[in-house]
This record gives structure tokens, C-alpha cells and sequence, in this order.
């Protein structure tokens, strides 16, 4: 087994290990620095001595045995060694590492750990890394290359999150108002999902697919852990619905290709049936949220197979009902452009106009020149695509505004409509 | 462990003072607050103060005498106004206990106890 491969089994497998040993130990950092120990050592001996058997349950052991000699030493630098004896003396026939893989005896902790991650007296960018990384598995530069933030920045958020769970005492416990840390942790993974599918700033590529993948991976384990939180089905259908298309999201410059231009033939066609059982079974739920509107909206569009087929009357009904449920005014955007494909750039136009609060929003402007170019007012449109230009972070998108606005002026020149 | 909660509200809102009509109303809430806090066994302690217009704070600047003023520490939209040590699981029964507190604006910041030397 190559680094390669170990890498991927710490991913699948160490937020188990630390959730199961912050559970018996309680103490998430000893936790969390003993996996890293055992994964270390997975990757010096593994190689030579072969892959364990049971990998998780090895990793399970190492790190127990790493985090007693952890206490150990820290016991007898503090000459605490009698108070804390019982935590270090692993009793005969404790090891049972079939626990490791068993998922209903792993779940409780899993989900402890997860909604640890999330807990809202953190705030929401130590959220997102302390979930990639406690149970994403994803290193602290992964993590840091991800969100464009300097790794000793990170690292440090990361430490100083940890020290607070463990001085302010948060709970790895399945809180009472387990919907609400439901909702945080589905801001967390959409976060991480959106990272994934349109970076605010990554590079040259306006997407991440490594994100995405452990987007999906998490929501996934979400999914599995909460058997009844309809709405992190909805999600899942979302992400699987965007990474079916994720290929041909971009062209080879790393620019964003739009939704009717994209090639469906190199659409995942496996990946779209997963994503729309995924969606049947939460709609057979009957208890509609924001998530599983939008997987409706990513289902007719997925479900289309040529950009004409797309029922866009019945998208802008699913944002409409969106926009009631949000109350967001950026939803507004996406139901502007379903209404302009269904009825026209007009009617359009009508709900960008109506729609209140967007002027720093690069999509509003960049929505408002399309329909504007659709309607030949080519001074309007060159001018919202200027704005969007200015407001954009995401360099793939500055690149795509910046042609937009050439674009504009070859549409006068050829165009027999009087500028407007 | 032990939190402190910090109540901050908006002191010019009047409370009705005892004797006045709707005192039991206002007090009542509070009554079964404190006692719902003994009962669960989570009262250390808890005061509530008097308005920053009673305020006085030192100033302490290294190598210079002390100043004594009038006033709050900070004057901001909400003052410190009493506060509530209380013994709790952790962090999340802080809050929930912090949350049912028969307040109907303001902040309470949690801040888990360092060390206190009347501790039991």
C-alpha cells in the first residue's frame, strides 16, 4: 500500500478512530494528535510489513496506545500519575476492534464528533476546518490550499478551537435541540459543497473537485448518521446532481462553461440516477425544505437531455417556492433567469428590478447584462457587465466577465437594432 | 464545571420597583429562575446591579497613580447589569440555562470559570 493509498484510508477512517477515542478518552486534541501519530506510523511500516487485516481497527489500537503514552507523559511531568491512573492502564480484552468498523456502535460517536464540529459557539469558518479536518481527514494544508488562507493561520484557528471545546467544556454529546445543530451542520457542508463547486477564489480553477468529493463523502456520512433530517438528503441529491456535471463545468483554461453550452454527453449519467433516488426518497418524506427545492431545480436541468428540454416554467415555480422558504433575496437571481428563459428577457428583468438589497452582488449585475443583451440594450448591458466584472472574487468568473463585455461590443456592431 | 453568565441589557428600561403595580408580575419569573437553579443544583451565585449611572472604575495605568472616575468601564447600547455563576455539565447546559433567563432583550456572554478561590 502506497502513501497514496494510506492517505485515503486516514480520510475514510480517522474521523472514526478520533471520534471513538475523544469519546473514551474525553479529550478531543489527545484524540485527534494520537491518529495523527497512528497514521504516521501507518505510513513507515505499513509498507515494509504489509497492510493490517483490519486496518481501522489497527489504526484504533495505535492511537489508544499513542494516546495512553501521550497521558503517560504528561502524567509523569506533572507527577499526576496516581490521580489519573485508571486512564492509562488499557484492561485485557478492551481492544474489541470489530467496534471499529461496526457502523451502529461507530454512529453515536460519529455524530458527536460532527455536531461537535459544528457547534455554534464556534464561528463558522473554524466550523468548516475543524469538520474537514476531525472528520473530513484532510490535512491542515489541504485544508488551508482550499480556502486560500495561510496554513500557520489555519493551523492556528484549528488550535485554538480545540483549546476552547476543551476550556469552555463543549459537550461530544447528541444535543436536545438536535434540529438546529441540524441546520448548522448542513450550512457547514453546503459550504464546503460550494467551496468545491464554484471556488470564491482557488487559483485558475474556478473549481475544486477534491472538495466537492469530500463534500459528498461527508454529507453522505450525514446522511447515514441522521436517518430522519430529510433535508441532508436534499442536499446529498444537490451535490451528486453538480458532481455528475462537474467535468464539463470548466474548459481546459480552468474557465467556467455555462449550464446550456456544457457538454451533457460527458454528463455521469450513474451519478444522476444516484442523485435522483437520492431526491425520490427524501421527497417520499413529504416534508419539503430549501435543500431538496433545489434538487428538484438541479433534477430538471440533470433529467434534461439537451439544454431545449429544460421545463424552465417549472424551475421558476421551484424558485419561487425557494425564494418563500428562504426568504433570500439572491434566490430572486436564479428565479429572474428561469422566468426570462420561460417567458421571455422582459418578464426577466421584472424580478431582477423588484428584487432589493443585490447592489454588491457581482450575479445580480451579471444576470441584469444578459437580459439586457438579450433585449439589445447594449449600453445597459456593458455597463451591469462592468459592475459584475468589479464585484467578482473568483478569477474563472473575472475572465468570463471581462468576454461578456467584448461580447457586448461585437452584438452592436452586428446587430441591425438600434442601441436602446 | 463552573460559568460565569454575564447579563447585559438596556438599563433604561425600567423595571417596576417593589410596591409598584406589575412588581409580582416582573419578580415572578424571576423567583422560579433562581429556584429552578437551586433545585437543579446550579446555583453558586448571582447579583444584580445597580445602573451605570451608579458606576465608578479605576484606572490602573503602570507606573502612574490611580485614577478614580465616574462611570462604566465601557459605554455601550447594552450595560453590565448582574450576573449568575452556576454549576453546570458543560457548555450546552450553560447555554440552555443562560437561554431560559426571564430576560426580553439583551446578551449573556457564558465565559467558563479559570479559578475561584472560595471554591468548594
Amino acid at each position: 500500500m502506497g502513501e497514496v493509498a494510506i492517505v485515503q484510508l486516514a480520510r475514510e477512517e480517522s474521523g472514526r478512530v478520533i471520534a471513538l477515542l475523544a469519546h473514551r478518552f474525553g479529550d478531543l486534541d489527545l484524540a485527534d494528535e494520537s491518529v495523527q501519530d497512528a497514521l504516521l506510523e501507518a505510513v513507515e511500516v505499513w509498507p515494509v510489513r504489509g497492510i493490517p487485516s483490519n486496518p481501522p481497527a489497527w489504526l484504533y489500537t495505535v492511537a489508544r496506545n499513542k494516546a495512553i503514552d501521550r497521558l503517560r507523559r504528561a502524567a509523569s511531568a506533572k507527577r499526576r500519575l496516581r490521580e489519573s491512573a485508571h486512564e492509562l492502564v488499557a484492561e485485557p480484552g478492551e481492544e474489541e476492534p470489530d467496534m471499529v468498523v461496526e457502523h451502529s456502535y461507530v454512529g453515536d460517536e460519529q455524530l458527536r464528533l460532527l455536531l461537535l464540529c459544528c457547534h455554534p459557539s464556534l464561528d463558522r469558518n473554524t466550523q468548516v476546518a475543524l469538520t474537514l479536518r476531525l472528520v473530513g481527514g484532510l490535512t491542515t494544508t489541504e485544508i488551508a490550499a482550499a480556502f486560500l488562507v495561510p496554513e500557520a493561520t489555519l493551523a492556528q484557528r484549528i488550535v485554538r478551537a480545540k483549546r476552547k471545546i476543551r476550556d469552555a467544556g463543549i459537550p461530544l454529546s447528541i444535543p436536545a435541540n438536535l434540529d438546529e445543530r441540524v441546520d448548522a451542520l448542513l450550512d457547514v457542508l453546503y459550504l464546503i459543497f460550494n467551496e468545491g463547486y464554484l471556488s470564491r477564489g482557488a487559483g485558475d480553477s474556478a473549481i475544486r473537485p477534491d472538495l466537492l468529493e469530500c463534500a459528498v463523502r461527508l454529507t453522505e456520512q450525514a446522511v447515514e448518521l441522521l436517518p430522519n433530517s430529510v433535508e441532508v438528503l436534499g442536499l446529498l441529491a444537490v451535490e451528486l446532481f453538480a458532481q455528475a456535471r462537474i467535468d464539463t463545468r470548466v474548459d481546459r483554461e480552468g474557465d467556467l462553461i455555462l449550464l446550456d453550452r456544457q457538454d451533457r454527453t460527458r454528463w455521469d449519467l450513474q451519478l444522476i440516477a444516484e442523485a435522483n433516488r437520492v431526491l425520490a426518497l427524501a421527497l417520499s418524506a413529504m416534508r419539503p425544505g430549501p435543500f431538496q427545492v433545489q434538487a428538484m431545480i438541479a433534477a430538471h436541468h440533470g433529467n434534461a437531455r439537451t439544454s431545449a428540454d429544460t421545463d424552465w416554467a417549472a424551475i421558476a415555480t421551484l424558485y419561487a417556492q425557494l425564494s418563500a422558504m428562504t426568504g433570500s433575496p439572491v434566490v430572486e437571481v436564479n428565479r429572474a433567469v428561469a422566468v426570462a428563459m420561460a417567458e421571455g428577457p422582459g418578464a426577466g428583468l421584472d424580478v431582477l428590478n423588484a428584487a432589493r438589497g443585490l447592489d454588491d452582488y457581482y450575479l445580480w449585475h451579471a444576470t441584469r447584462g444578459e437580459l439586457l443583451l438579450q433585449s439589445f440594450d447594449f449600453g445597459g448591458a456593458r455597463e451591469s457587465f462592468r459592475r459584475a466584472r468589479r464585484l467578482a472574487a473568483n478569477p474563472a468568473e473575472q475572465r468570463h466577465l471581462d468576454r461578456r463585455v467584448a461580447d457586448v461590443a461585437h452584438a452592436e456592431t452586428d446587430s441591425p437594432h438600434e442601441s436602446r | 464545571m463552573e460559568y460565569m453568565i454575564l447579563i447585559n441589557i438596556d438599563e433604561t428600561v425600567q423595571a417596576p420597583e417593589y410596591g409598584e403595580p406589575g412588581f409580582e408580575e416582573f419578580m415572578g419569573p424571576w423567583m422560579a429562575y433562581n429556584q429552578k437553579l437551586i433545585d437543579g443544583g446550579h446555583w453558586v451565585s448571582g447579583a444584580s446591579l445597580q445602573p451605570t449611572t451608579t458606576a465608578t472604575t479605576v484606572r490602573r495605568t503602570a507606573g502612574t497613580p490611580d485614577a478614580v472616575v465616574d462611570g462604566p468601564y465601557l459605554e455601550t447600547k447594552e450595560q453590565f447589569g448582574g450576573y449568575y455563576l452556576i454549576s453546570a455539565e458543560n457548555l450546552d447546559e450553560a447555554i440552555e440555562l443562560a437561554k431560559q433567563m426571564p430576560v426580553l432583550a439583551g446578551s449573556f456572554e457564558i465565559r467558563p470559570v479559570a479559578f475561584r478561590p472560595d471554591a468548594r
